[in-house]
């Protein structure tokens, strides 16, 4: 339902190799919403989405992540992703010799099983496939062709949307998708995640600039530094950083 | 192949859900004692009924290998202790209760027929495998072979050889040996003196064989070796594809299959030959299992031939084979695809000889490599470039994955180049299955075991993409299930 909480994090720290990256994150998520989380580099976005994914290499040192009352940093990745978690690579990773048709077909076939659902038959699948591609300007051809190998910049990102609208998650997470993209890239890209957001959906955004905010318009801006939330409002908020960039914002918060 | 996943050994009796196909079949077998001396080898010519050219042959080979003082290659990376070739039995055949051999079909013990059922390989050709047509050897002989007269009707034979020796002695006698000579080396002079059963096939001029051949190679009883002879002849023009499986009871000690398979691909004659090796692997403290030390080598005679051998090897306690191609014809074509997986004490040291002697002649290998548990895995190629081959090209492709961090992987190309027009291609890769790989896979729902295959059969997909279908398909499976247990 709208407005039900989805995602709740409460004074989340974690780290990797015994440095600390997330010195205590606060956030609420409910359904229906988009938020846009930016800062610099380095100031621990992807570590976030990547800690609500279940990526193996950090460390949590304390606060607790409940997602749709569940303890979710107790859940493996893959339970996660059969739970309705998507996270949306900044870099996805060559799978060799692995069909994308073959690897989509599985993931689907996982999830809609978890759901109660029937798997859908290879014509059905197809079909669905098919649909998904053209919706975010995907060839045929690609849907033969290796995991993420050999494909372009824009392609794996559009992959990555294309994987998003297929398997349909409750919360979707975006790192930083829009990086590396030329601007009917990003369109096209916007346009999936704008297909995607509905009342029983919702987006956490991790971007660097505010330009892809033009095409997803968020309901909450945060802005990450250094490891903390220094400030959250609302669309204005992404645009003044973008007019007066971070340090601004640093100042403030020192001061 | 059969579903069930519970059996319990016979012999030790535990049961072994790691490999289901380890089930003794109980039937009556006429059993030679053990040892090997001029008397074995004549009583098995005997008991083939050969001509007195055979049989002297045998003598010849085995005389040689007699010289040879027992002393096995140790070039391989493999280590096991010495075999003593005095206590195998070297013929064993099944036979009905008043002694005689089955003649037909209709003879053979019910118990046979069901056991190649579970094996999956049916011997009734009503029951068929979806157009392939199958000899079924079971330990020293051939017990029965389907299609054989749709396949005549198209001047194609396809038999035992040891009916081949008695039906087509000019064409056995041509080339039986002409390509691995029984002095070529020790396993390959044993296997002439004693070799029991196997298939011919010849394929005649210009006619491409409607379906699949195949040959199920059983062990089945406790101290025989198993010395598989095949030959085949692709005449001018002909195209076949041979497919070749194996399994064995298991059991606690080891035993021998040492084989000798010939090729010979005349003028544009075609001739893919597959396998899917899957002897008994031992257990997991790396007790029994078989020995397969096994010489395959084609020769492409004639000008445009091609040779592609394709092998899925996973079982055996230790493999030892380097199916070859002498590119003797010009513009001939060479080619070997494999997948080499070791488990737990499982050892395999194969590659591949590729021997440019012809013009233009073109060469790829391209080797997978996989080791888990303590499982050691030694890629070993040879790719020979003779003065007289203008223009040879090779690509050599070797990739190893290591699963867990007690296996190795070694990888030993051997190249010599004796012509300077020549074009040599080496790539090689070792890695592991990455977190990275598993994280993305696993971040869309898939399971870590789901994963970790998926992986593994991505990495295989060159190799297999050469099978036939089913075979793929059987391919993958098997290798999941050899893998069980040391991932996730």
């Amino acid at each position: 339902m709208t407005g039900e909480v989805v995602l709740e994090i409460r004074g989340l720290r974690a780290g990797v190799g015994g440095v600390e990256i997330l010195k205590g994150i606060d956030l609420t998520v409910r359904l229906g919403e988009v938020h846009a989380i930016m800062g610099p580099n380095g100031s621990g976005k992807s570590t976030l989405v990547n800690i609500l994914a279940g990526k193996p290499d950090y460390e949590v040192l304390a606060g607790q992540v409940i997602y749709k009352g569940m303890d979710l940093l107790a859940m493996s990745p893959d339970e996660r992703a059969r739970e309705g978690i998507f996270l949306a690579f900044q870099y996805p990773v060559e799978v060799p010799g692995v069909r994308v048709r073959e690897f989509l077909r599985t993931a689907l076939d996982a999830i809609r099983e978890h759901r109660g659902e029937e798997k859908l038959s290879v014509k059905e699948f197809n079909r669905l496939l098919q649909e998904k591609a053209r919706e975010v300007g995907m060839g045929q051809d690609i849907l033969r062709r290796n995991v993420n190998e050999g494909f372009s910049g824009g392609e794996k990102k559009r992959h990555e949307i294309l994987q998003l609208l297929l398997l349909d998650p409750t919360l979707a997470l975006l790192d930083e998708t829009d990086s590396g993209l030329d601007i009917d890239a990003l369109k096209v890209v916007a346009q999936g995640i704008n297909r995607y957001r509905g009342p029983e959906k919702a987006v956490l955004l991790v971007t660097h600039y505010q330009r892809i905010l033009n095409y997803v318009e968020p309901d909450h801006v945060h802005v990450l530094m250094d490891g903390r939330i220094v400030a959250s409002g609302g669309r204005e908020l992404a645009l003044e950083v973008e007019a007066k960039g971070y340090e601004w914002l640093r100042q403030a918060v020192e001061s | 192949m059969p579903r069930e996943r519970k059996v319990i050994s016979r012999e030790t009796g535990i049961e072994e859900q790691e490999y289901k196909w380890g089930f003794v079949i109980p039937i009556k077998e006429e059993v030679v004692p053990k040892g090997l001396n001029e008397e074995v080898v004549r009583l098995i010519s005997q008991k083939k009924g050969e001509p007195e050219w055979m049989t002297e042959w045998r003598l010849r080979a085995y005389r040689y290998w007699r010289s040879l003082g027992y002393i096995e290659p140790k070039w391989a990376k493999v280590y096991h202790p010495p075999i003593d070739f005095q206590d195998i039995v070297y013929y064993a055949a099944p036979v009905r209760d008043d002694g005689s051999r089955p003649k037909s079909l209709d003879e053979i013990d019910p118990e046979l027929k069901r056991a190649f059922d579970k094996l999956g390989i049916p011997l009734e050709e009503q029951k068929r495998l979806a157009g392939v047509a199958v000899d079924a050897v079971l330990d020293s002989a051939s017990v029965a072979t389907t299609f054989q007269k749709k396949l005549e009707d198209l001047g194609i034979i396809f038999c035992p050889i040891s009916e081949a020796i008695q039906k087509y002695p000019e064409l056995v006698r041509q080339y039986l040996g002409s390509v691995v000579p029984y002095t070529d080396n020790f396993y390959a002079a044993l296997n002439s003196a004693v070799f029991s059963d196997g298939t011919f096939v010849y394929v005649p001029p210009g006619v491409r064989c409607p379906m699949d051949l195949m040959t199920y190679f059983r062990i089945n009883e406790a101290e025989v070796g198993q010395f598989e002879r095949t030959l085949i002849i692709a005449d001018r023009g002909s195209y076949v594809s041979y497919l070749e499986g194996c399994t064995a009871p298991i059991r606690k000690r080891h035993q021998l299959h040492a084989a000798v398979v010939e090729l010979i691909a005349l003028d544009d004659a075609e001739i893919k030959y597959s396998t899917l090796q899957n002897w008994y692997p031992g257990d997991k403290e790396g007790r029994g299992g078989v020995y397969n030390f096994v010489t395959k080598r084609g020769i492409c005679l004639g000008k445009n031939a091609k040779i592609s051998w394709t092998q899925v090897e996973t079982g055996s306690a230790i493999t030892w084979k380097y199916p070859s191609v002498i590119l003797k014809g010009d513009n001939s074509v060479g080619e070997f695809y494999s997948v080499a997986l070791v488990n737990n004490y499982q050892q395999a040291d194969t590659g591949t000889k590729m021997v440019h002697i012809g013009k233009n002649t073109r060469s790829t290998i391209i080797a997978k490599g996989i080791a888990a548990g303590h499982g050691q895995n030694t890629y070993r190629g040879l790719v020979k470039i003779m003065p007289t081959a203008d223009g040879a090209r090779n690509f050599t492709r070797c990739d190893s994955l290591l699963i867990g961090s007690r296996c190795g992987a070694h990888t030993v190309p051997y190249l010599e180049v004796r012509n300077p027009t020549a074009r040599i291609e080496h790539e090689a890769t070792t890695s592991k299955v990455s977190e990275e790989q598993l994280f993305y896979l696993m971040s869309r729902g898939i399971t870590e075991e789901d994963a970790q295959f998926m992986i593994i059969n991505g990495f295989c997909r060159g190799v297999f993409q050469e099978l036939p279908f089913e075979f793929a398909m059987e391919a993958s499976q098997l290798l999941r299930v050899s893998l069980e247990g040391t991932v996730g």
